[in-house]
């Protein structure tokens, strides 16, 4: 077994402890401290980015919250402006009904007045044109006539 | 002919000849032998592939990373995370170490993949000096840290008196037994698993050098081999994360005690 050969022991030895030790010097004085710096380095980046990331959310959840005010407030102006207008043609329409029904109702009245006085002045013809012919039939009949006493019966046979 | 040969069915391959460690360049130092061997070769092309992929591919230091500088991030946040879960804070500073850890013996292990290398972690030698390192350092920092108190690590709390003196002694054997099994594991699994696969190799030219019906019969263990290198990848990724994941455990023993 090579193994065992005690001669070849010591340059074992010597040139483990001899690359052994160099390569630790190595590791420990260059290798190790960069490759750290560059991990370091990128978690640093990496943190910073992220940071920014957060940062840039953050402002635009801002935006957002902003327009979403803004909008709010412009849906409940437009709304208001819809409700005044709308008061406002009603109580125009209103007013402009009442005027007319006004206006209709004074016509109404008015001619119904009229009517009225036609018909009164139509039954006064009546009275007249009866007491007229009475008198005038009695005139006829009886040769003599009563014009009070025509007006009395006619008005009684009127009323 | 060797015992090996033998048992590869006498085909001269030897399935531990893999393991050998020859040098390159013979260099020594008042008797000491230091030669640059195989063995060495394949450490210096692990620390490479990690410096390449730690330093190099992290060169562009981009903000949005590339497919190099993924893996390299992925390694770093894999051990980071696991010397966090497992140590705590306590245990930053000692992350340099087990991230070198962790990636040495993961690249060693997953070099000793391709063919006609060396597996370095498939040495006792190799991984007993990293656990006896590990197993000493560890020592050394509760010590340190909580001087003589460390000693109540071998106590567990709420402990019958009468069961004490019993279960220090298991306590202390399973404490000095770590860099034993820390260091077994890796080299074994490492070692069975490249002995497994060179045995099934042997195989197959078996079975094309006898000709005739047997040539048919070579796509059994080829199809062995290729399913086993699968599973040997997973291994070889098992066992560095379970040597770098029981030095936390350890270093959280150390630290916190328990």
């Amino acid at each position: 077994m090579p193994q065992l050969d005690f001669a070849t022991f010591a340059p074992q030895l010597i040139w483990l402890t001899l690359v052994f030790g160099v390569l630790y010097l190595v590791m420990a004085r260059v290798a190790l401290p960069r490759i750290a710096t560059v991990i370091e380095e990128r978690r640093d980046r990496v943190a910073d980015d992220l940071d920014t990331a957060a940062q840039l959310k953050s402002d635009t959840d801002d935006a957002i919250a902003s327009y979403e005010t803004a909008l709010a407030e412009a849906r409940t102006k437009a709304h208001s402006i819809a409700q005044e207008t709308r008061d406002r043609l009603t109580a125009e329409t209103d007013a402009h009904r009442a005027d007319l029904e006004g206006q209709l109702a004074a016509r109404i009245a008015d001619a119904e007045k009229r009517i009225d006085a036609t018909k009164t002045q139509a039954l006064t013809n009546v009275r007249d044109v009866a007491v007229d012919v009475a008198d005038a039939i009695t005139q006829q009949l009886l040769g003599d006539s009563d014009r009070a006493a025509a007006e009395r019966a006619v008005d009684g046979e009127l009323t | 002919m060797s015992a090996a040969d033998q048992e590869s069915g006498g085909l001269g391959i030897d399935p531990m000849h893999q393991f050998e460690v020859t040098p390159i360049i013979p260099i020594h130092f008042g008797g000491i032998d230091a030669s640059f061997t195989n063995a060495s070769m394949w450490m210096v092309f692990a620390a490479i592939g990690i410096i390449s992929l730690t330093v190099f591919a992290m060169s562009g230091r981009a903000m949005v990373p590339g497919r190099w500088q993924s893996i390299a991030e992925l390694s770093y946040e894999f051990v980071a995370n696991m010397v966090r879960d497992n140590v705590g804070k306590a245990g930053q500073s000692y992350f340099p170490f087990i991230f070198t850890l962790f990636m040495f013996v993961l690249f060693s292990n997953m070099l000793g993949m391709l063919p006609y290398s060396f597996t370095t972690t498939s040495h006792i030698i190799v991984t007993f000096a990293l656990a006896l390192f590990i197993f000493i350092g560890v020592t050394l920092i509760g010590v340190v840290k909580h001087g003589f108190h460390f000693l109540s690590l071998f106590v567990p709390k709420g402990l019958p008196a009468v069961l004490l003196p019993l279960i220090v002694v298991i306590e202390v054997i399973s404490y000095l037994s770590r860099p034993i099994s820390l260091s077994v594991r890796l080299f074994a699994n490492m070692m069975a698993g490249h002995t497994m696969l060179k045995v099934f190799a042997g195989f197959v030219i078996g079975f094309l050098g006898a000709g005739g019906l047997f040539t048919g019969l070579a796509i059994a263990p080829i199809a062995f081999m290729v399913a086993f290198t699968g599973l040997e990848i997973l291994v070889a990724f098992l066992q560095a994360y379970v040597f770098a994941i029981l030095t936390c455990i350890y270093l959280n023993d150390a630290l916190h005690l328990h």
